[in-house]
Parts: structure tokens; sequence; C-alpha cells
């Protein structure tokens, strides 16, 4: 624990060796998608003749053909009391259409060749509905999505702490802002995908899935084919990127796909393309935001009054978790004073919303750091002076903000040092000396600008995870988790975690996720929970295998377990190395054995003399086997922070915007593995780069996607992310036995936020809208120009 | 995001390829590096019964000396192009245009001409060569013809080659010491270009005696700002702001989610300047 153990994963991917769900399944039939061309619509018709005709279809598949459970609209896997009008589709649409790119027809074929041509053969009528497009038309209620919900609205969740309107009323000063942000996407580079193997003679299915949750997958699936949980298993392959898109299930190609594998007897696979996955996956991000503020002189919060209407798209299947995460995380390392919150989560004819890396909070972030800004300005005073006035202190943790969490239990963060992450990065970044380098830029006809954001993420939400740990007689170590990987990883980080714990070495200890066969109790792979979950389940398990294998050692070295230490994978008297035992060798004494069939199972068997004739050869508490298994489940959820800083320069002419340096101070408790983490922080600041900058879903009035590949959706290459500084703070989680918080999101938070807060500060004026490209900001100088009664003179080209 | 089904040939010369196009009609299609068509095939925006490859027409590939002009096969890669010696002594605009294209692996198999026939007007081939008065050279059933560069964009992916017509060479007149410089203006790396200015010049002491300028993305084909060239005679660097704001004049460039008409005009007098400074340097 704590060294910058290189990734064991690496090797294999980067050669190529990877195993994805794409390279499975090789002669199995392919199925292909015909999908909604309108954003909205009714279906009149649909002829399937002339696909039929084709040679190699095996199946064509309209919502009417499917049976029972199949049939009904899939799940709403999060409900809350909040969400008063939840609506999910249905695996095939049935009568409607809500956005672009939903499923209307399955062809089942020899090869995606002959798929994909059945699908065009196939046509379908429709009558065309007008579309609802962006919140605020959303908002507007005049035309509706679905036509038994009122103003478009799925939820409307209110919250408030202290009294916000006296608060409001006595600050002696009050702002509003009014804030954008707009919708990106995960983009992983695989996307989904789905093969099926159904045993007929077993009645059992093998389900693959490019998924971040095996057992929400099997589940859901066994549920809606009507199969008992024992006869579906999902495992999951090599998973190219999730994000937080493949969180979700069962996806509508997640329950066709072994069903149709059931009905044909055959096996069948399905590989989702680019352009189906920007219009029928997942996207995130899009909210208005109205912000209003009050505070004292000083730049203190007195009162905070928050307003955001959420484009949740056209159902609500992961529920209003991302909104609540809006609503609770907006407040980072603040305190607020008085605080009211409210949302609306608002149906639009265009693809479903549900969490992305940061999950609601980039948004939040977006909204406090953007009012932190504002506060500094009205004020005059420095902007990192006036965050560090309202944080929280050290001594003032834990603390409890009074509100409800994601997770449904209290908002109460449990340890960090705001301060201190604060000064770090004001030292990182040179804060102080900044103004001298401005005026030196300003003197060779340079713009540039410093921005900062702070933010604090809850990490490792329960219900649970467990971790199994088992002790080959080779030596060989084998740990199970049952949440997903999706290149995090984990393998080399839970097998850190477990060579120490158990005093093995780390070579020894091979580690498998997401396969329900190996670990049939877990949640998944999502708000930042990979370690604190599955770290610390894996650690308890490895206890319990060590409080066994000490039992068993101390009993044949005849000493007590306390006098046992065990290191490099034997287990010695502490002080006596002499005596000691291999934990192999221990291994072979936990399972008592009647057949030799190798050296190491002959010591074991029941002639070899090595046992007591009087007891059992296993004890009445006792299970054969070195292994042992156990899950963590916390009271709630860990709270990491961060803070980061970035110097923009903004071309004065053209309005082309580069990031000269962008810093990060990080604070995820104890680090199991420091370069893993600064992984995860690389990876989020490039995808929070992406939607600072580049990455927007556009949209026209009639709901179609305008830019629906990587020819038009804009992501930073390497060339575009910055390098970046990172500088670390460990203050550990007091709430699991590790103290360990979360990373994998923390990256992306801010990142918006301190591209805005840089950007105003190269221009002078505010900036409002998120993501901003070099044409908005060149015409945003045109507007304030426009206004301003004293323009600044159009620059010379410096260049 | 996969072909409907066609016959595929591969002619090993030029003749065998027209009259295999020639057979086939309306429904065949040519393919060069294939960097354009085949994510269009995979769109299915297109759907030929037959695809003709010129990969194994070598004499369609390479760069030779042809007196006052070099001559470029249709078929040369991009990156035959960025290094070529003939290329980059007398046409040294087009090797820094071309640097520009996307990334290596696309540079590897795109190919010059298949850019030229494309005529996507964000295209980064095409302002370089109607800069420097290229000559195509055109085969098809009735023979062979020459096009001005200037003729042969003719709109928003057309150009005069017509169905079973060949674009077999590019000839560039010798602009042998001119400086060149390719400013494109992307948002990303192996973007396409939002707008761009090809500019090559020749000078006289310290200042220009001649200027090509090329606009990539301002209308719907590849434009030249013979207004800013003839307005550069005789300026020195420190001297140009002037003629170069006037790129813009008489385009009617795109609007779309890069940047709307009025920001391209902009750019393209910004980039004018910029690229004729550059090119002035070397
Ligand atoms: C990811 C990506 C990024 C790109 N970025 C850029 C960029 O930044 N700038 C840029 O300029 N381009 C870019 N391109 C396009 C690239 O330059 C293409 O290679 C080029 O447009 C077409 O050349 P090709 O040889 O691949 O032609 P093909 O795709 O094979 O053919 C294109 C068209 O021309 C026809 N054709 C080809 N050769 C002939 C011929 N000799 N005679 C008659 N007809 C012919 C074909 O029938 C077809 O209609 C990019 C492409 C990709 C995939």
């Amino acid at each position: 624990m704590g060294e910058k153990v290189q990734r064991r994963e690496d090797p294999r991917l980067l050669t190529g060796n990877g195993r994805y769900l794409d390279d499975l399944g090789r002669g199995a039939l392919q199925a292909a998608f015909v999908r909604s061309p309108h954003a909205h619509a009714r279906i009149v018709d649909i002829d399937i003749a002339d696909a039929w005709e084709l040679d190699g279809v095996e199946a064509i598949y309209t919502w009417e053909d499917l049976p029972g459970r199949v049939a009904e609209p899939l799940p709403v896997l999060i409900p809350h009391p909040a969400m008063t009008h939840a609506r999910t589709g249905y695996c095939l649409a049935r009568d409607e259409v809500n956005h672009v790119g939903e499923a209307v027809v399955m062809v089942v074929a020899r090869d995606r060749y002959v798929a994909e041509d059945a699908c065009a053969r196939i046509t379908v009528q429709y009558d065309t509905l007008p579309a609802v497009v962006g919140v605020a038309r959303a908002r507007d209620g005049d035309r509706l999505v679905h036509d038994d919900v009122p103003g478009n609205v799925a939820a409307n969740l209110r919250q408030e702490v202290g009294d916000v309107d006296t608060a409001m009323a006595a600050a002696p000063h009050t702002l509003t802002l009014e804030l954008a942000i707009e919708r990106s996407a995960c983009m992983p580079m695989e996307g989904k995908g789905v093969f099926a193997r159904w045993d007929a003679d077993d009645g059992s299915l093998r389900l693959y899935s490019s998924t971040q949750t095996s057992t929400g997958v099997r589940a859901a699936v066994a549920a809606k084919l009507e199969l008992p949980l024992a006869k579906v298993e999902v495992v999951t392959p090599d998973v190219g990127g999730g994000f937080g898109v493949k969180i979700v299930h069962p996806w509508p190609e997640e329950v066709l796909v072994p069903w149709a594998a059931r009905n044909l007897g055959r096996d069948v696979k399905w590989t989702e393309d680019r352009r189906e996955h920007f219009v029928s996956s997942a996207h995130e991000r899009g909210q208005l935001q109205e912000v209003t503020v009050g505070f004292d002189d000083d730049g203190r919060l007195l009162a905070l009054d928050v307003h955001f209407w959420h484009d949740n798209g056209a159902y609500t299947p992961y529920g209003i978790i991302v909104p609540i995460i809006t609503a609770t995380q907006l407040l980072g390392p603040y305190k607020p004073g008085a605080y009211r919150v409210e949302f609306w989560s608002l149906y639009t004819n265009t693809v479903l919303v549900t969490p992305y890396r940061g999950a609601g909070r980039p948004q939040g972030c977006y909204a406090m750091e953007r009012t932190m800004d504002a506060i500094a300005e009205h004020r005059g005073l420095d902007r990192a002076e006036v965050r560090s006035r309202n944080f929280i202190q050290p001594d003032e943790m834990p603390w409890d903000h009074g509100l409800m969490f994601q997770d449904g239990r209290p908002l109460k963060y449990d340890s960090g040092d705001f301060p201190a992450s604060l000064a770090k990065l004001k030292a990182l970044v040179g804060w102080d000396d900044f103004a001298a380098y401005r005026e030196q830029a300003a003197r060779e006809g340079r713009r540039v600008g410093l921005g900062i954001g702070c933010y604090v993420e809850g990490t490792g939400v329960g219900p649970y995870e467990g971790g199994h740990v088992q002790v080959e007689t080779s030596g060989r170590v084998n740990v199970a988790t049952g949440l997903t990987t999706q290149g995090q990883g984990h393998q080399t980080i839970l097998a850190q975690i477990v060579a120490d714990e158990l005093g093995v070495p780390f070579d020894d200890v091979h580690v498998t996720t997401g396969d329900t066969r190996r670990m049939a109790y877990a949640v998944g792979t999502f708000a930042s929970r990979g370690a604190v979950m599955s770290g610390n389940a894996v650690a308890l398990a490895a206890r319990v295998v060590r409080a066994k294998a000490l039992r068993i050692a101390a009993e044949a070295l005849e000493v007590s377990p306390d006098d046992l230490d065990i290191a490099d994978g034997v287990v010695s008297v502490k002080g006596a190395p002499g005596t000691s035992i291999a934990l192999k060798t221990v291994a072979v004494m936990s399972n008592p054995l009647r057949y030799a069939f190798d050296a190491s199972a002959a010591a074991a068997t029941q002639f070899a003399g090595t046992f007591d004739p009087d007891t059992p050869p296993v004890g009445d508490d006792d299970e054969p086997g070195l292994e042992g298994q156990d899950f963590y489940s916390p009271t709630q959820a860990t709270f990491a922070n961060g803070m980061h800083a970035a110097v923009v320069e903004t071309d004065p002419v053209t309005a082309e915007i580069r990031i000269l340096r962008y810093c990060v101070v990080h604070d995820c408790g104890v680090m199991v593995n420091p370069m893993i983490v600064e992984g995860q922080v690389h990876g989020g600041v490039a995808q929070g780069v992406g939607g600072a900058l580049y990455e927007r879903m556009v949209y026209d009035e009639g709901g179609q996607l305008l830019n629906a590949s990587f020819m038009d959706f804009l992501m930073p290459y390497a060339s575009e992310v910055p390098h970046i500084e990172t500088d670390h703070l460990e203050t550990p989680s007091p709430l699991n036995p590790l103290g360990i918080k979360g990373a994998g999101e923390a990256g992306t938070i801010p990142v918006s936020a301190v591209i805005a807060s840089a950007i105003e500060d190269a221009e002078g004026f505010p900036i409002r809208s998120m993501p901003i490209s070099p044409a908005e900001l060149w015409e945003l100088r045109r507007r304030h120009a426009a206004s301003d009664p004293h323009p600044v003179p159009v620059q010379e080209d410096p260049r | 995001m996969i072909p409907t089904s066609f016959d595929y040939v591969a002619p090993t010369s030029v003749d065998e390829a027209l009259s295999v196009l020639a057979e086939a009609g309306d429904d065949a299609k040519v393919l060069a590096g294939g960097q354009s068509l085949l994510p269009i095939l995979r769109m299915r925006l297109n759907a030929p019964e037959k695809v003709v490859d010129l990969g194994r027409i070598e004499a369609l590939r390479g760069v030779r000396d042809g007196g006052d002009h070099i001559a470029i096969g249709a078929m040369t890669p991009y990156c035959d192009i960025v290094d070529d010696a003939l290329v980059r002594e007398h046409a040294l605009l087009l090797a820094k245009a071309v640097e520009t294209v996307a990334d290596p692996q696309i540079r590897h198999r795109g190919t010059v001409g298949g850019a030229l026939v494309h005529a996507d007007p964000a295209g980064d081939v095409g302002a370089p060569v109607l800069a420097l008065e290229a000559t195509l050279v055109v085969v098809g059933p009735g023979g062979e013809r020459t096009v001005a560069a200037s003729e042969f964009f003719q709109d928003l992916f057309e150009t005069s080659v017509g169905d079973g017509e060949l674009l077999t060479e590019i000839r560039i007149p010798k602009h042998t010491g001119w400086g060149a410089s390719y400013e494109k203006f992307v948002r990303v790396s192996h973007q396409w270009s939002i707008v761009a200015v090809a500019a090559t010049v020749r000078l006289d002491g310290g200042s220009i005696a001649e200027a090509r300028i090329g606009l990539t993305n301002m209308g719907s084909t590849p434009l030249r700002a013979t207004a800013v060239e003839q307005a550069l005679v005789g300026k020195g660097a420190s001297d140009l702001a002037e003629a170069c704001s006037a790129a813009a004049e008489g385009t009617n460039p795109p609007s779309d989610l890069n940047g709307d008409a009025d920001y391209r005009r902009h750019l393209a007098g910004v980039l004018a300047r910029r690229a004729v400074q550059k090119a002035m340097e070397g």
C-alpha cells in the first residue's frame, strides 16, 4: 500500500491482448436495430416483409413479438418519492418514440452485414409529433414529451436548511446569477455490447456484457426473462471505458439479446457502433441554473438560494440521482449560511440523461464557483480569499450540512483540511505572483487569466461490496470482488491491499472482478467507489483468511497465533524466523483430502498421519480451504476534496483559448497507489477539459443530433490536454478500515468552473455559459464592446 | 455502420480502370485512399455496386519533374508529398498544407487526387492547388484533357471530373524559391479546417513581388483572394494588415457548430496576415 506499483493490467491491454465484448462470440448470430429517425412520433406501421427476403435473416422482432415481462417498460432503477412522474421506455418502442435513436425493430441475422441490410429494408411509418428540445422549451411546458406528464416535470425536489428568506432579506449584499451548462457524454472508446449463450439442455444463460454492474444486469435480466437467478450468470470481459453510461441497466439490448438467444437456441451478439452510442445510450450535464446569494462585506455567505432545471432526456431509468447530487454537492467546501435548493427534472425528446463521470457535481461546482467569483468581483476581494473565508474548518469536522445525499443518507463530511489544500494550491500555481505575470504578458500583447475551483466529492456510497480471498496449495492467492472494472487498475490496487494484509508477494495475488460466478453479491462501479468499497471488502476478507492461517499454523507449530506473523507467504514465529511454515502448506492442511492428485495433495490425505485421530477432519465451526469472505458496508459516503487552478491564454484577435498551466491539489485520504490516483486525476481533467472547451450535444429544434460522429463532436486529443501539475494531501477517512476515499471522478468535477473563472479573469467580463468555443468568446467580446461605453480598442494581432 | 455489399476490382492500369468504369456506368465508385469514401459507404450515404480500387496502378503514384512544373500522380499519398524534395523545392505551399491534414495514419492512406475529387470545402488540398495555379489532368473514355484549377472546383463536393473519368495527375508550375505558409484554424488538432489560409510569396528585397492566396472553407469551393494578392505587391512585413483584412471580401462562408459566417470572415483576415507574414519568413 502507498507505493507507485506499476499497473499489472497495462502490458496485456497495451499490446492488444485485451478481450473485449466484440472479441467474443465468433460465429454467433448478430443483432442490429432499426432506430427512430424522429425525436417524437407515433408509429403507424412497420413493414418487415422485404427484410425477410434476405438470405441469412434469422429473426425480426417488434414490440408486438415480445412476451410477458420483456414487453413491459424497463425498470425505474432508483425510485425516489419526489419523482412523481417516472417514465421508462420499452425494449422496443411501443406505439410512440421519444428520441432519435430509440430502438423500434430488432433484426437477428447470420452476421452484422446481413442484419444491417435487413434493417435498411424495413420501413416504419411515423406520424411525427412536435419535439421538446432544450431545458427552456421543456420548462415552458407548452409541448409535452409524455402526454400524461404535465409541464414535462419528472421530479421536483426542494431542500432547505435554515431560513433562507429571512437571511437573504437581512444580507447586506445580494447577487443573482443565471447560468447554463451544456450536454456532453461519456464516450467510452468501446460502446456497449452484449453476447448471450443459451444452454437449452441446462436451461441456463451466460451473458457477457460491457457493463459497470454484472450483478445488476444478472438480476434485471433474470427478472425480465423470468429465469431463476441460479440459471443466469453474467461475466464482464475487458471493458473499454464506462464513465457512467454502463451503470445503467438493463439496456434494452441487454434484455433483447439473451431473449433472442433463448428463442432461437443460438448464440447472439450485439456490438454498439459509434452512431448508435451517440443516439441510443445516454448523455449528461445539461442544466439551467439560477443562483441568488446573500453575503456580508467580507464576502461571507449568509444565504444561498438555488433553482435549477435539469434536462433528463426522454426517460428516467436512473431516477434523479444526477440532480440530487448537483443540489447537495454544489456546497463544496463551504458553509452556505441558510441554504435552499429546488430543482425540476424535465423531460425532453432527447437521449436519456444518466450519470457521467462527476455525475451532477460539475454542474454544482460550476454554480458555486461562479458565485464565489461574482462575490469576489462585487466586493473587490481576492478570489482565493473569499473562498477561504467560507471554508468549513478542519476542527469543525465531521460537518453535517443537514441535507440528504444521493444514497438517502445525511450529507455529512467525514474529514478534510480545506485551508491546507488551498495553501498548497496557491503555492503550486503561484497565486500571489500572478499579477506580475499578467502584466508581463500584457506588455507582450498577450491576454492571460487565472482561474480557481474547489469541490468536495461524496465517494464510496453503499450499500456494500464483498471480497473473497482464497489461498491455493500452490501459494497462488485468488481474490474476487463483484464490482466491474473498466481500466481503473483494480487488478493492481486490490492485489496491493491483499498482499499487504495477508503478507504475501504481490505477484502471487490474482484479482477477478465483475464475474457473478465468483462473487454473486455486488453493486457496481460508479460514484468513485471501487477503492473504498472493494478495497475495504478485500482487506476485510484477507483479514479473515489471515486469522485462519494463523490459527492453523499456530496449532502446527504449537505456539499462540499472537506470536506469529506472515511475510512473503511464510508464517513464522515472531523473533524466531527459523520456526516457520509456508502459507501454501497451511492451505494444504486446511483442506483434508481422500485423493492425492499431486505431491502437496498427498500431504493432506488420510494416511499422511498429520491429523489428530480424535477430532473430525473439519471441525464443527470450521470449513475446508484457506479462504474467506467478508463485506464492507458503510453508514455513509466518505468525502474527498480537491482544488484546481488554471492559467489560460486567450488570443486577443481570434479568441482561441489555450490552457497554459493546470494545477491540481487532491485529497482522497490514504492513497493505495499514488500513480493510479494521479492517472485517475489526469484522465478526469482531460474529460473535464473536453466538457469545458469542446464537447456538447448539438440538437436542432426538431431533436436531431447534429454532431453525432467524431468528425463533429470534438474531444480533446493529447495535444489539447495540458500538462497537469499535481500535489496531494492525505487526510484519512475515519469511516473505513483503510482510511481511503474515492478518486475516480475528482479530476473532472471542477474543470468547467476553473476554465470559466480563468477566461473571465483574462477577459474582464462574466462567463455564464459553458462550454465555450473561440467563436462564442469572440461573440461575447463583440457584445461587451457594443454595450461598453468605453470599449477597449480593437487589439492589434501580436502574432 | 457497415456498407451494403459491392463488387471489388483492382485494375493495374489506367486503361483497364477506365474500361471497368465504362462498363459499370453509374453503379461504380472509384476508391483511392478510402479516407472519405469508406465513411460514406459505412454510413450508407452511397451504395455503389462496384468499387474500383486505384491502389494497384503504380503509374498514378509519385512526383516527377516536368520541366517548368512538377507532376504529382493522383494516387500519391499525403505522407509522400510532405517530405518530397521536388514538392518542397517548387511547391512548398502544398507540403505545408498537407502536413496539417488529419493524423499520420490518415496521411498514410489519403491521396492528393482523392482529396481533390472529393472536394470537401474544408479540405486542405484545394486552396494550395488553386493558389499555385495547378493544372489537373483528367482522363476518360474520350481521352485526356487538362483543367485549370480555377475551373476544377464547381461546388460543394463537385468537380469537373465526370462519371467514368479519372483524375490522373496534378501539374504545379514551379514556384521555386517562394516562401509559403498554411495557417489552419482548428479547435483540436486533427480537426478539419474551420478556416485556413494558404499563402505563398516571392520576395524582391524585403518586400513582396508576387503573392498567391488561397482560402479554405470560406465558401462551397476553395477560393482565391486575388484582391489581397494584388494589394500585397510591394508591401513589407510590417505593412500587411490592411491588404490582408480584405481576405474575406466577396466570400460566402458557412455557419456551423464551430462558428458563424461573421467569425469566419474575421478569421480569414487575421489568418491571411499571419500566413503572409510567415510565408515571408521562408
Ligand atoms: C479522421 C479523418 C480526418 C480527416 N481530416 C482531414 C483534414 O484535416 N483535412 C483534409 O483535407 N482532409 C481530412 N480528411 C480527409 C482526407 O484528406 C481524405 O483522405 C481525402 O479527402 C480523400 O482522399 P482519399 O485518397 O482517401 O480518397 P477516397 O476516400 O478514396 O475518395 C474520395 C472521393 O474521390 C473519388 N476519387 C478518388 N480518387 C479519384 C481519382 N483519381 N479520380 C476520380 N475520382 C477519384 C472517390 O470515388 C471518392 O468519391 C480526414 C479524413 C478522416 C477519416
